[in-house]
């Protein structure tokens, strides 16, 4: 078993919330993950970081792992519910290319966090993940741990609308779901959130979270104002929209820029302007702003402000964006790619 | 005779998928040997499969393929012998078959002697042919939906291939497929054997060396123990029996390498939501088989398949997981359940203005409102043929049919829709109206599929019926019909149920009556009423299984009962295979021709069929014919007797073929052609009422007809 760097402080204790993510963070690490901190924006899955949503996309290997609190606002229960959250943790572990043993390795993780299979039933069942918003699709498994969802693992396969190669591996733990696993407690509520070493007194997750569930759901269900949210949303999305078409126009030019380079390759070796600010072209500021969009979205929809029909064309909306997004790094990772190739060269 | 093993070690296969691909495994390999002549007479071939890998066991194959000889044909024995003399074309001819000229004999063939060289081809070592031929066949299995992982995407498979074993007797046919190379090694359970490697020493002990492994490969054995160990389990428990659920079943064997059984227990206050609550959440949501007593009553039990098998502690904690899991779900149910009752289903008619059907269509509530009028002029209609409808139940049932989309229970459990607004109707009015507008809520989205049936009540099948005509009318009204494959709003689906009612359900409506209640214009209507024929002829074809040509035939005669063209296209079925019918419809398909020639040049028809105008012997017979038969056949298809009426026009196939061997229709004197043109558009139009014969196709004749009787045997066996 992964060694910790904290150790449980009696071993009576089933982990703590916090220990629980510790024990993930330094298994992961041990196998050559970099820990990224969470997102500091809202979104309604770690699948939509950056670090994962655009780190996938590129030939560039990566391994990246992160706790992501994710907020969906219709799925508060003003704290009431022993079993759903308007804000829960995903601990999100991305892996490009995956490695032949990562089913393997998934499974010794869960022994990092004290689970005996031995004593258990582990069922991968089939669960494919799909993010139409974000042209993103994998094939996976829901991993069932004596009848409960612990664990969402995925093969990217596209993302952005465009074919992954590498894919990457992805494996969402849904930590609130574990820690009560493992605790035995019936209410998230009740999971202990931190033990204080010397005097043993416990926080539990309902200290530290009751209030923001109360409260968040009373905002999402009652007090968000319905035409205020519309109006940040065609704010963000015009902006978002504005960048995007910009890009264009600037790829465009690089573009033209570039072929006149490798003609004039031999004549001079200045570096295109262009494809200077086409590298520090503000793509992941557009992707904050679709970030925005997704929030402001589901915001409404727990408003009861969005019908079916509506939906489906706001989500498009959306995903234009999203999509727009997800072309426009590729191609800007490309270009970087190709210019620093010529630098080599030249 | 040699044995071989294929197993192909996999990341967990999706269960829905496995059976098919076990089966085509086995095809692909039996066939290759077979293609290949290495599969001996009486080879018995077995498939394996669990979540982690399929497998074939094939006894009964030959080591090396026999060795055979080729005839080959070269140049004519003149150019190749000059008197006895080899030429340059004889030494060509002998080295590229690789023998001597002196090998080279004649050939007598049609076209003169030729120069001939018998070669000898050994036959190949299976072990080579297997190793050459496999990879393609894995390669080319058939998923639903693949995925890559290598980098390079150098080949897509349902799921990274983990390992292989290739096995020829003892030895290792080293087939490499996705980056991995086959071996005499296996797999044992994740958990219960763990990462040791299983060393097989022969095919045959495959199956017995994974038992060590605790791994089942047999399925059917697999079947067999959970459902004892269901048995087993389910007795602990006084006057209990699990629910069977042959497909659940299925599902969980197809989840597991080595099943066993725990039962768990909830606290019997979840008794009180609905049994549909209960059983959707234990066996959609966690696949656990419910529990019931002799009397079919839900008890608070449940029993979960485990992919392992473990101590007393072990099961007590795995069962007291599974119990939260539930405890968790049912309370969410619960909490949906109450909180919905505390809006009355009245009361949630106004909230239908806020969800959107569609964009142009507007809300739920103008929906149900359009709806409500079709629904109504079909029950009048139906309750005019005699149908007993209870109208103001059915009233009630539209205005109520979507509110459950404003429920909590229905957005947490969307394959509930329709049952918990009869739930909570049924809930809420114990009347005799309540009562059945509770069940035509409940039933309104039968069938789903074409497998289900139609709902049981007039109220629901009418319910049914106006829902979705109203839906397709008022799609295609905006341009939405289906095309190809793009149906968004799955009206085809929709037209299919709607078909499914009329034939289940002996609703006397017809489809141009129900496109008329639902009040489209003539041009929507000609649209429409297409694509439900269209439908129609889907459902004769695939679900009731019609040769198609039947199926057109029956239907240019006519389309408006689905029913009644259903009964048609049975009977023509039957008698479609015979050889007075097959001449009937080359009569048929002559008789249109004449008469579209005539049209084209605009040549007229006698008003009537006169007698003094019948000149042959064999005009006067055929008339005499028809005119005998027309009111016969006429009362049978009155009668609905269509084997009957079918007959009685299969006996004017002797009159028709001798009217076409000995008359001229396109003749000169207009009197006489008017007369045999009007002869032939009374047989053709009166009689082709049933079925246009002309539809029926010959060149697919016998093999159509094998086909049609080989279902009907099965249908009589079944």
């Amino acid at each position: 078993m992964a060694s910790s760097a904290i150790q449980s402080p009696a071993a009576l204790y089933p982990l703590t919330f916090q220990e629980l993510l510790f024990r993930l963070q330094s298994f992961w690490a041990e196998r050559g993950c970099v820990l990224q901190q969470p997102f500091d924006m809202e979104m309604g899955a770690g699948t939509m970081s950056p670090e994962t949503f655009l780190r996938v996309l590129g030939p560039k290997p990566v391994r990246i792992a992160y706790a992501q609190p994710s907020r969906r606002p219709a799925d508060g229960r003003y704290g009431e519910n022993p079993n759903r959250l308007y804000k829960h943790t995903q601990f999100q572990v991305i892996l490009k290319p995956p490695p032949a043993d990562v089913q393997e390795l998934y499974l010794r993780s869960l022994e990092a966090i004290g689970i005996d299979l031995a004593e258990h039933d582990l069922k991968f069942e089939e669960d494919n993940w799909e993010w139409p918003v974000g042209g993103a699709w994998g094939v996976g498994w829901q991993v069932m741990l004596d009848g409960l969802e612990v664990t969402q693992f995925t093969y990217f396969q596209q993302c952005g609308g465009m074919d992954l190669d590498p894919i990457s591996g992805e494996i969402t733990y849904g930590l609130e779901r574990i820690a009560a696993f493992l605790q035995g407690v019936d209410s998230i509520y009740d999971i202990v959130w931190a033990r204080d070493p010397e005097t043993g007194a416990v926080v539990t997750y309902g200290d530290m979270r009751l209030e923001e569930e109360l409260q968040l759901s009373v905002y999402s269900f009652e007090a968000a104002e319905v035409d205020k949210l519309w109006e940040h949303l065609r704010l963000y999305e015009a902006e978002c929209s504005a960048l995007l078409g910009s890009f264009q126009d600037a790829s465009k030019l690089a573009g033209a820029h570039a072929k006149q380079h490798e003609r004039l390759l031999n004549e001079e070796t200045a570096k295109p302007a262009q494809e200077l600010d086409l590298r520090r072209f503000p793509v992941l500021g557009a992707y904050e702003l679709c970030l925005k969009c997704s929030h402001l979205f589901n915001l409404l929809d727990a408003r009861g402000a969005i019908s079916v029909t509506e939906r489906v064309a706001v989500m498009a909306r959306i995903r234009a964006l999203v999509v727009g997004v997800a072309r426009a790094y590729a191609a800007q990772g490309a270009a970087t790619m190709q210019g620093a190739a010529r630098e080599t060269r030249s | 005779m040699a044995d071989f093993l294929l197993e192909v070690g996999l990341e967990e296969v999706p269960a829905r998928m496995l059976a098919a691909a076990q089966a085509e495994l086995g095809t692909r390999v039996s066939t290759l040997l077979e293609r290949e002549r290495l599969l001996a007479a009486g080879a018995v071939v077995t498939t394996y499969s669990t979540p982690r890998r399929l497998a074939v066991l094939v006894q009964g194959v030959a080591a090396q393929q026999a060795d055979t000889e080729e005839r080959l044909t070269g140049p004519a024995w003149a150019i190749a012998f000059k008197g006895g003399v080899p030429t340059p074309a004889a030494q060509a001819f002998a080295k590229k078959a690789g023998v001597g000229v002196e090998q080279l004999v004649p050939l007598a063939t049609p076209k003169g002697e030729y120069c001939s060289a018998t070669v000898a081809r050994p036959g190949r070592a299976a072990a080579q042919i297997l190793l050459e031929q496999l990879p393609k066949e894995l390669a080319a299995l058939n998923w639903p939906k693949p995925m890559y992982w290598r980098p390079g995407k150098p080949e897509r498979f349902v799921r990274p291939v983990k390992w292989l074993v290739a096995l020829l007797d003892e030895s290792i046919v080293p087939v490499e497929f996705a980056g991995v190379t086959a071996a005499n090694v296996s797999r044992g359970h994740r958990v219960l054997h763990g990462a040791a490697p299983v060393v097989l020493g022969s095919p045959t002990g495959y199956r017995e060396a994974l038992l060590a492994a605790r791994v089942m490969v047999d399925v059917e054995a697999r079947r067999h123990t959970i459902r004892k160990a269901l048995d087993r389990v389910c007795r602990t428990v006084p006057n209990a029996r699990w629910r069977e659920d042959v497909a659940l079943v299925d599902t969980v064997c197809h989840l597991t390498e080595w099943p066993s059984v725990v039962l768990g227990s909830f606290e019997p206050r979840y008794l009180a939501l609905p049994e549909e609550v209960l059983v959707t959440v234990m066996r959609d949501h966690q696949k656990y088989f419910a529990v019931e007593d002799a009397g079919h009553t839900l008890l608070p039990h449940f029993l979960t398949v485990l992919n392992t098998e473990t101590d007393e502690r072990g099961e007590s904690t795995i069962r007291t997981g599974n119990e939260r899991v539930l405890r968790a779900r049912f309370n969410d149910a619960q909490f949906f359940w109450d909180f919905d009752q505390k809006i009355p289903m009245v009361e949630r008619v106004a909230l239908l203005e806020k969800v959107t059907f569609h964009k142009d269509l507007g809300n739920y509530a103008q929906k149900t409102g359009r709806t409500a009028a079709i629904a109504d002029r079909l029950a009048t209609l139906a309750a005019r043929r005699g149908v007993a409808v209870d109208q103001a139940a059915l009233a009630l049932a539209v205005r109520l049919s979507k509110v459950d989309l404003t429920t909590e229970l229905v957005k947490e459990f969307t394959e509930l829709q329709g049952i918990v607004g009869g739930l909570y109707l049924r809930h809420a009015d114990g009347s005799s109206t309540g009562r059945l507008a509770a069940e035509a809520i409940y039933w309104q989205y039968l069938p789903a599929s074409m497998s289900d049936p139609a709902p049981p009540t007039a109220e629901a099948q009418l319910l049914g019926l106006a829902d979705r005509v109203g839906t397709i009318v008022d799609m295609f009204a905006l341009g939405l019909a289906p095309s190809g494959s793009r149906d968004p709003y799955a009206l085809r689906r929709a037209a299919n149920a709607v078909i499914k009612i009329l034939a289940h359900s002996g609703l006397p409506l017809g489809l141009g009556e129900i496109l008329q209640a639902a009040q489209t214009d003539a041009q929507g209507v000609t649209a429409v009423h297409g694509f439900l024929v269209e439908r129609l002829s889907y459902y004769l074809r695939e679900t009731i299984q019609l040769p198609a040509d039947v199926v057109s035939a029956v239907l240019a005669a006519e389309s408006e009962s689905v029913a009644d063209a259903q009964a048609r296209a049975e009977a023509l079925a039957q008698v479609r295979g015979t050889e007075d019918l097959a001449a009937i419809a080359a009569a048929w398909k002559r008789s249109k021709n004449i008469l579209r020639q005539a049209a084209e040049k605009q040549l007229a028809l006698a008003d009537e069929v006169t007698r003094e105008h019948l000149l042959e012997a064999a005009e006067q017979d055929l008339w005499q014919a028809v005119e005998t038969l027309l009111p016969i056949a006429e009362r049978f298809r009155a009668e609905r007797n269509y084997g009957g009426a079918l007959e009685a026009i299969a006996t004017l196939r002797v009159p028709v073929d001798r009217f076409f061997e000995e008359c001229m229709v396109l003749v000169e004197d207009a009197a006489l052609r008017g007369n045999r043109l009007r002869l032939l558009d009374r047989i053709v139009h009166e009689l082709g009422r049933i079925a246009d014969f002309s539809e029926l196709s010959p060149a697919a004749e016998s093999a159509t007809a094998a086909v049609a009787s080989s279902g009907a045997a099965g249908g009589a066996t079944a």
